[in-house]
């Protein structure tokens, strides 16, 4: 059965079946890490835990980045009302992606980390060994170049058709992310200016730019599983992304306290981003909003879901604890703590993650031709694996907050001389960890649970 | 109120704010990268300085460590190991020492890979740490232990 309004749609497919891969592979290797923060030689000679760290928070950003464009080769010929420019051309860089993706990860498991970076070359245009742009510098070049094909293909399409507010939000987003990965490039010597400009990829990514595209893509889902007026919900996607990009860009500022800075960007820094919550609080708002007004039932209840749950993450992970530790004084003692990496799992988590899981639980039935929706049951089992990964993934953000504040107890509040070691600390911590990896195996079945919903039929079918 | 409150004009406070936002951020950008040289001594980076840093990139210590805070958190944080561990008068021997007894191998203990430097590596890595523990990080860390 073909279910699909514009053909070209199709080519979302591979990019979201690979994106949920990629998943599969990071939930694997953060046991592995959650492992080696309690027993710490698990695996020490043939996974140490910076491989471990590096594929876990590389296949990350690649399962999101090919999930976003899986998203617009999805929504843009539906918005614009046209069939994509060129379907060749976004499979063609889907196996590019896909082949380039698999080869650095490879690169990163089966040689050490300083061999790969002088095979690639690395001495000729140092980029590689900074957090979360470890890839290769040949691989970075691939990433630019893919993003730019995407973008030309995308570009076109939206030419051709349809200038929607979600159309022109989204491709604004896009061609952030792609803009601001170029700063990927310039690792001076200098290395306050390095993380100076490091976190222009990286804070105008996550904490700017995404938001763009999560914006866009909530709208778009809104749209169509509540049949309300397009123009109330574009208007308030413009009021929401306005208030991300005005908190979110001298938000920038809560990275620059300790960096060899000028003292203004503590209050710059602080007063923005307190702001900052308040964007995902108007999307939890929008999103109950629009559903309660919803003037058709639409069938598929998953999607549904989790655009309402991702709405409520992101304002918890990215808002709430985000908020915890923004302040500067405040973040004096919790910079670089388990607070920071508590913050980041839920943020990542509720924001992108599920945004990605959403427009899927919403496309991927009609590109399989099922229709709709999925059959109850599938959808039924969907819901599991929602509520299992977001559950654990709440506990996870917990246990880690826990150790967060017990580290910044012992480690940063009392003098130097009675503060205890970070390695003493950590022992103390263990027990924390022991609970988050358990929280972790929860998130486990749960994404078993979600992956196994595609292959459930509905009764009588079967 | 919300007849009133228009799509058009959502959208313009989308892009004027967005805007005029990013043009304070690239006004104090350029700002702070001019202030930046009284605070990060650049005069000080010798080439040991610049190829302790390629090392400190290519071994992907960032992996473990943190760096004034940033990086992963398995690992002790170094932008003040220098002052940590010695200074002036005992570092470079204690890390010398350090790097050549990895891995520790306690059982059950975090483990440390063995990168294979030589001692003229280990030196640049040291002469990069010494450089990073001088920088003006507005007095952060909290304390000695980072």
């Amino acid at each position: 059965m073909n279910t699909l309004k514009y053909q070209s749609q199709a080519v979302a497919k591979p990019y979201f079946i690979f994106a949920l891969i990629l998943f599969v592979g990071q939930i694997l290797f953060g046991l592995i890490m959650g492992l080696q923060y309690v027993v710490g030689d698990f695996l020490a000679g043939a996974i140490p835990f910076n491989v471990a760290r590096m594929v876990h928070t590389n296949l990350l950003i690649v399962w999101l980045l090919f999930g976003f464009m899986g998203a617009a080769y999805y929504m843009v010929p539906e918005e614009s009302e046209t069939e994509l420019y060129s379907p060749k051309l976004a499979i063609i860089l889907f196996w590019i992606f896909a082949a380039a993706g698999v080869a650095t990860i490879l690169g990163y498991l089966l040689v050490p980390y300083s061999t790969l970076a002088h095979f690639t070359l690395n001495d000729l245009w140092p980029t590689m060994g900074r957090e979360f742009l470890e890839q290769p510098t040949i691989t970075k070049i691939g990433i630019v170049v893919v993003c730019l094909g995407f973008l030309f293909n995308l570009g076109m399409t939206m030419l051709k058709g349809r200038k929607t507010a979600i159309n022109m939000v989204l491709m604004t987003g896009l061609i952030g992310l792609a803009v601001f990965f170029l700063f990927a490039f310039y690792n001076p010597t200098n290395l306050a200016l390095d993380k100076y400009f490091w976190w222009f990829v990286v804070h105008l990514w996550v904490e700017g730019v995404w938001e763009l595209i999560m914006g866009a893509i909530l709208a778009y889902i809104l749209i169509k599983v509540t049949g309300v007026d397009r123009e109330v919900i574009e208007k308030w996607l413009y009021v929401i992304i306005a208030m991300a990009l005005i908190s979110g860009i001298l938000g920038t500022g809560h990275h620059f306290y300790w960096l060899m800075t000028p003292d203004y960007w503590q209050w710059v820094g602080s007063i923005f981003s307190a702001i900052e919550p308040l964007p995902f609080f108007a999307m939890v708002l929008y999103a109950f909003n629009m559903v309660n007004r919803r003037r058709r039932e639409h069938p598929n209840k998953a999607a549904t879901l989790w655009a309402l749950g991702t709405s409520v993450m992101a304002f918890l992970g990215a808002g709430v604890w985000g908020f915890l530790h923004t302040l500067a004084p405040v973040n004096y003692y919790t910079h670089g703590s388990q607070i920071t990496a508590a913050h980041g799992h839920m943020a990542f988590y509720g924001a992108y993650a599920m945004i990605v899981m959403t427009i899927i639980s919403y496309a991927m039935p009609k590109l399989r031709g099922i229709g709709e929706a999925n059959c109850n049951r599938a959808q039924v089992r969907e819901m599991w694996g929602f509520w299992l990964m977001t559950v654990a993934m709440v506990f996870i953000t917990l246990f880690l907050t826990g150790a967060g504040v017990l580290q910044v107890w012992l480690q940063r509040l009392p003098e130097s001389g009675e503060a205890l070691s970070f390695m003493v600390t950590q022992d103390k911590l263990a027990i924390f960890y022991w609970l988050r990896e358990i929280a972790g195996v929860f998130f486990l079945i749960g994404l078993i649970s979600y992956i196994s919903s595609f292959w459930v039929k509905d009764k009588i079918a079967s | 109120m919300s007849e009133r409150f228009t799509k058009g004009m959502a959208r313009n406070i989308y892009y004027g704010g967005s805007v005029f936002f990013f043009l304070i951020f690239l006004a104090l950008t350029y700002h702070t990268t001019k202030v930046m040289p009284e605070r990060d001594h650049r005069e000080n980076i010798t080439e040991a300085v610049a190829h302790g840093k390629e090392l400190w990139e290519e071994n992907n210590c960032i992996g473990c460590h943190s760096l004034i805070g940033e990086g992963a958190y398995f690992a002790p944080e170094l932008g003040n190991v220098y002052i940590r561990r010695g200074g002036e008068a005992g570092f470079k021997a204690f890390f010398n020492g350090w790097m050549k007894a990895q891995p520790l191998n306690i059982p059950g203990r975090r483990q440390m890979p063995n990168f294979h430097l030589t001692d003229k590596e280990i030196d640049d890595l040291a002469e990069f740490l010494k450089w990073t523990s001088e920088l003006d990080t507005n007095d952060w860390p909290p304390n000695v232990e980072g």
